[in-house]
């Protein structure tokens, strides 16, 4: 018997706004703990909630990002259960009326397009952290409690766990292109739910789907969904059922293992959030986030080839990330030429990054200096050799033009300081001029090679190239 | 006797998710309780409420919203203080049992 | 001192003129509270030197002649956070409980320079209607020892009736001011919805909650709300309208007003004492020139269970985050984390409130939330569309305060539901979101016997001026309990 897979996923994004989705406290990565904490987060009594516009307006960035359609009337909900890191024993949601519905991301798997449904996306709030120590204790910090959270969920239309790698990758691609995240599942900015069944193929219902968890990377959601896939089709054959339950896939072994089987729903006990007014999110709203959306990667791609003359390769690879491609724009529009900042980009610039493992946001290139410095190997100030140098520079923060300037790296262009030189070097190799005139062009390579000499290599070619065959044929 | 009568299992359900726990007797003491309300809010079942929308606030705000500034409020060693139980400026809780990893 | 035959304003004045300075009137306050205390018990916390340094710092400063509370004493309930000053909201739970941060509305009266001089004992949580359900302590009627002082704010309704304080602040989510007032023959007020600030006033059921506040005058109350109303950033359901001088109107002129009279309102339940001490005061209305009406607002029987449905079960949510992790009590010889919750909020909550999370944690569960919460709210639409038809034609509703007057400390009764019915006529209001006064309108069985007067949203002048006519014209507010012994 032949089975087919059914995937879902639920994607948790943490969406890097200034401040908390209900508090004003600071939203940071890698503080001391609790240090940005009050009393909302600690759900003091007394506290209300305060709904923060940023989260809301990178909830609906999202939601256009992913072609979804915008809620024009929503409220917050209540979810309900206890935890420690969940400090007033509910999460503020969308759960009647999420942010977003009906959107969709285009994926390419084996060269074929395919469309993924995105059945709806709710901002929400994350939940602190507990670390559990083996002295009987745990510890709760409360520094992430409040972050503001898109929650993405997949209409089950993934049926393998390459589309489901591919939809991550797409996923975390079109959000990180938004500006509202960071999107690493490394430092849990992304994280990631899936839900899998399989059924004999031709058969109409679904079958009993299991969750799997702590799926820390896209390698281990492929690996941990192709081994759950493996298992259910093994029970089923064996004879056995599927029971819906829990599972986490282990890294070390590559499997996935049971942590709870699920006894109907569990009951939050949602309910409309009283303390906050609903919100209203008409055209004009969505029209202004709309115009602050950042244009996508694939339009940028288009563009970059169609409007910039960037080869298709470049394009993808300009547009890995939203720093490469933010740069690369930035740089064009500072007058560089496009095709020269791609290459440095992908070259110089990218082996920079390699060697000393920074991102290009953590060094101190700017798209003005990269810019200066390509116009100035354009309009001929300087050559590519010495252009080199002044990479070395522009990479510690300095400003090509005056760093040119300082270290007399300038090509010696004008005529009227060169023709004298030329005069000069013609004037005293008369016999040169003659092998010119019986047609040896070896001559004139002996005569450039002169007149770089005299001007310590710091002659332009090409205006010494253009001068001296003008004198040479005024003889 | 109410019409709406809770099982002694149904109070018992109901207080497990309310984190509540009751002796025998006193699970007793509130089925009675919960069972003389039901029996009060069975007059809502006189009233035809299809159609009627539902009011969960009388606020008349919409769009009533914070501008998305970060502000630290540096009160952690105040709240730390009156924790029953902190270290090393994390607070202390009985060992969990069950995992969570972020919102659900 | 006592405030039985002072006024705001009076008081104002003696200080501007410097008769009385803040920090005498402050600590002849609190020994007239000392004095008091033993019979009527309205106090959990007596913030004595809070109060004189408070005070002092006033003086200091100099009573600001353009706020009418610098240097007055006042009274706040207990479920209202106070700065450093414990705050318990009547439960063992918060035994050990003190805030970081002042309530906005607290803010706002130590801005206008009140001084804090305590804490009023309340039911645990504001969950019932005798302040009895304390785990303090309890409160007595004013008037008579032997009767509840009505509830929750019942602390803060016989400090004021008693002279201990010239006003307070309450909490109102089905009454909890206005029933109190009644029973203590004081002015007691719940604004519209969204009027005043809830930051840092533990939550009993947000949708439903409003500070109240009580005073023996139509005046004093209004003046008091001048100072607390407004928008507030941190509660984002308060209201952006403007606040107008709620003081400004109250000239005795309400001809041609009209009012209306719910027969709902005179009902089965509601003792006869009651019912003539509202008819009087219906013709005391129409002898000043306004028209009496009777109307309906058939959804009224409704309001009670819908409230208690509602009220629940945003209680049992609120009420989640004591758990004994983060602040207040917490159980000893716990096993592990389940064992904590369970423990601590099974010996922290009292009965009453374990009633009430117990009721809304059901209407919220799985299978329960149509039937229950769902149709409350859906009850409650109609109820609202109710007061939108009538106040169509009219500009204020009136009705008792409550269908008795005080009874008895060691009433019972025999099913929590009968004590509920005592919320019937005030629970509208807060459903609706509307505001409402309750004013003396007589006595009965020696009791006070309130007025409650309903007003349309944020239309809070037109309450306070039919309830000045009102009180201008009775004078009842001269009339003081005898509490014996006191000076």
């Amino acid at each position: 018997m032949n089975f087919e897979t059914t995937i879902g996923l639920e994607v948790h994004v943490e969406m890097k706004t200034n401040s908390k989705a209900f508090s004003p406290s600071p939203v940071a990565y890698g503080a001391e703990v609790n240090a940005n904490t009050n009393v909302i987060d600690w759900g003091y009594p007394g506290v209300l909630p305060q709904a923060n516009k940023g989260a809301i307006e990178f909830g609906m960035r999202a939601a256009l990002a992913l072609n979804a359609e915008i809620t024009s009337e929503t409220h917050w909900d209540r979810k309900n259960y206890f935890y420690p890191d969940n400090p007033k024993a509910y999460q503020i949601t969308e759960h009647d009326n999420p942010i977003g519905r009906n959107g969709y991301l285009e994926i390419e798997v084996n060269g074929e397009t395919k469309r993924i449904g995105i059945r709806e996306l709710h901002v929400e709030e994350d939940a602190g952290k507990n670390t559990h120590n083996p002295n009987g204790y745990s510890y709760v910090d409360l520094n992430r409690q409040g972050t503001p959270l898109i929650e993405i969920v997949s209409e089950a239309d993934i049926t393998s766990p390459d589309e489901a790698y591919a939809y991550l990758e797409a996923l975390r691609q079109t959000i990180q292109f938004t500006g509202i995240s960071d999107v690493k599942m490394e430092e849990g900015s992304m994280r990631v739910d899936a839900n899998l069944s399989v059924r004999p193929i031709g058969q109409k219902e679904f079958g009993v789907k299991t969750e799997l968890k702590n799926l820390n990377s896209f390698n281990y959601v492929r690996k941990g969904l192709e081994f759950e896939a493996k298992r259910q089709v093994q029970v089923l054959l064996g004879g056995g059922e599927i029971k819906q339950e829990t599972r986490r896939y282990d890294e070390a072994t590559g499997t996935t293992i049971l942590m709870r089987v699920k006894e109907g729903a569990e009951d939050y006990r949602y309910f409309p959030e009283p303390d906050l007014a609903p919100l209203t999110i008409d055209d004009a709203w969505i029209a202004k986030v709309q115009a602050e959306l950042p244009e996508g990667a694939k339009a940028r791609r288009q563009r970059y080839v169609n409007e910039l003359g960037i080869e298709a390769y470049d394009a993808e690879v300009i547009t890995q990330t939203l720093e490469m491609s933010d740069f690369f724009d930035a740089t064009v529009a500072a007058g560089a030429d496009a095709k020269r900042t791609a290459n440095y980009l992908m070259g110089d610039v990218n082996a920079y990054m390699n060697d000393k493992k920074v991102e290009l946001q953590d060094t101190d290139l700017t798209p003005a200096h990269l810019a200066g410095m390509i116009n100035l190997i354009e309009d001929g100030t300087i050559s590519t050799k010495q252009a080199k140098k002044v990479f070395k520079a522009i990479m510690e923060g300095e400003e090509p033009v005056a760093y040119v300037e300082k270290n007399g790296l300038k090509q010696l262009s004008d005529p009227s300081i060169l023709q004298p030189v030329i005069d000069g070097v013609l004037d005293a190799n008369e016999q040169s001029i003659e092998d010119f005139k019986n047609g040896k062009d070896r001559a004139v390579g002996f005569l450039v090679g002169a007149i770089m000499k005299q001007t310590k290599g710091q002659a332009n070619p090409n205006v010494v190239n253009e001068l001296l065959m003008a004198s040479l044929n005024a003889r | 006797m109410a019409e709406t009568e809770l099982t002694r299992e149904e109070v018992r359900h109901v207080a497990g998710l309310a984190m509540l726990e009751f002796s025998d007797q006193e699970l007793d003491y509130f089925k009675e309780q919960l069972d003389d309300i039901m029996n009060l809010i069975d007059v809502l079942n006189e009233v035809d409420t299809t159609d009627v929308p539902a009011t969960f606030t009388v606020t008349e705000n919409r769009n009533i919203l914070r501008a998305d500034e970060g502000i630290n409020a540096e009160q952690k060693d105040e709240l730390l203080a009156r924790a029953p139980e902190s270290e090393n400026g994390l607070i202390k809780v009985p060992a969990i049992i069950n995992e969570s990893a972020g919102a659900k | 001192m006592n405030y039985f035959e002072t006024d705001l304003t009076k008081l104002h004045n003696q200080l501007v003129n410097k008769e009385i300075s803040s920090v005498e009137l402050t600590k002849e306050t609190i020994t007239n509270i000392k004095a008091t205390e033993p019979a009527v018990d309205a106090f959990i916390t007596i913030a004595e030197e809070e109060a004189l340094a408070q005070a002092k710092a006033i003086d200091q400063q100099g009573i600001d002649p353009n706020s009418l509370f610098s240097g007055i004493p006042v009274a706040i309930k207990d479920n209202i956070l106070t700065k450093n000053i414990l705050t318990t909201a009547g439960s063992k739970m918060l035994h050990n409980f003190k805030p970081i941060f002042d309530a906005t509305v607290v803010e706002k009266l130590n801005n206008a320079g009140a001084v804090m001089v305590g804490k009023a004992n309340m039911d645990e949580f504001a969950m019932g209607s005798t302040s009895k359900t304390s785990y303090y302590k309890m409160s007595k009627n004013a008037w008579d020892q032997t009767k509840v002082p009505g509830g929750s704010s019942g602390g803060s309704a016989t400090a004021v009736a008693a002279g201990e304080v010239i006003a307070s602040l309450g909490t109102d989510t089905g009454g909890s001011v206005r029933q109190p007032a009644a029973f203590n023959g004081i002015v007691g007020f719940k604004p519209t919805y969204g009027r005043v600030s809830r930051w840092g006033v533990i939550a009993f059921a947000s949708s439903l909650d409003q500070v109240g506040h009580l005073t023996r005058t139509v005046r004093d109350n209004a003046a008091m709300l001048n100072v607390l109303a407004g928008f507030d950033y941190r509660d984002q359901t308060t209201s952006t309208r403007e606040v107008p001088d709620f003081t400004a109107n109250l000239n005795g002129d309400i001809k041609g007003m009209k009012i209306a009279l719910p027969k709902e309102y005179l009902g089965q339940g509601v003792s006869a004492g009651v019912c003539e001490t509202v008819l009087a005061a219906a013709k005391q209305f129409e002898a000043l020139g306004a028209t009496v009406e009777e109307v309906s607002l058939p959804h009224s029987k409704y309001g009670v269970a819908a409230y208690y449905i509602i009220g629940s079960a945003e209680a049992s949510s609120n009420l989640q985050r004591f758990d004994g992790i983060r602040y207040g009590f917490r159980a000893q010889d716990v096993k592990n984390l389940n064992d904590l919750y369970i423990k601590t909020r099974s010996q922290g909550f009292g009965d009453e409130v374990k009633r009430r999370i117990m009721l809304g944690t059901f209407s919220l569960s799985a299978g329960s939330y149509d039937a229950f919460f769902k149709k409350a709210a859906q009850i409650r639409t109609l109820m609202i569309q109710d007061f939108d038809k009538v106040f169509n034609d009219y500009d204020l509703i009136i009705g008792p305060s409550a269908p008795s007057v005080a009874f008895g400390m060691d009433y019972k009764p025999e099913d929590p539901a009968e004590l509920y019915m005592y919320d019937v006529l005030t629970i509208p209001a807060n459903l609706a979101g509307l505001p409402a006064i309750s004013v003396n309108a007589g006595f009965s069985e020696g009791l006070p016997v309130g007025l409650h007067i309903i007003g349309k949203a944020f239309a809070e002048d037109t309450v306070y001026r039919a309830a000045y006519a009102f009180e201008q014209t009775t004078q009842l507010f001269k009339q003081v309990p005898n509490l014996g012994g006191q000076n």
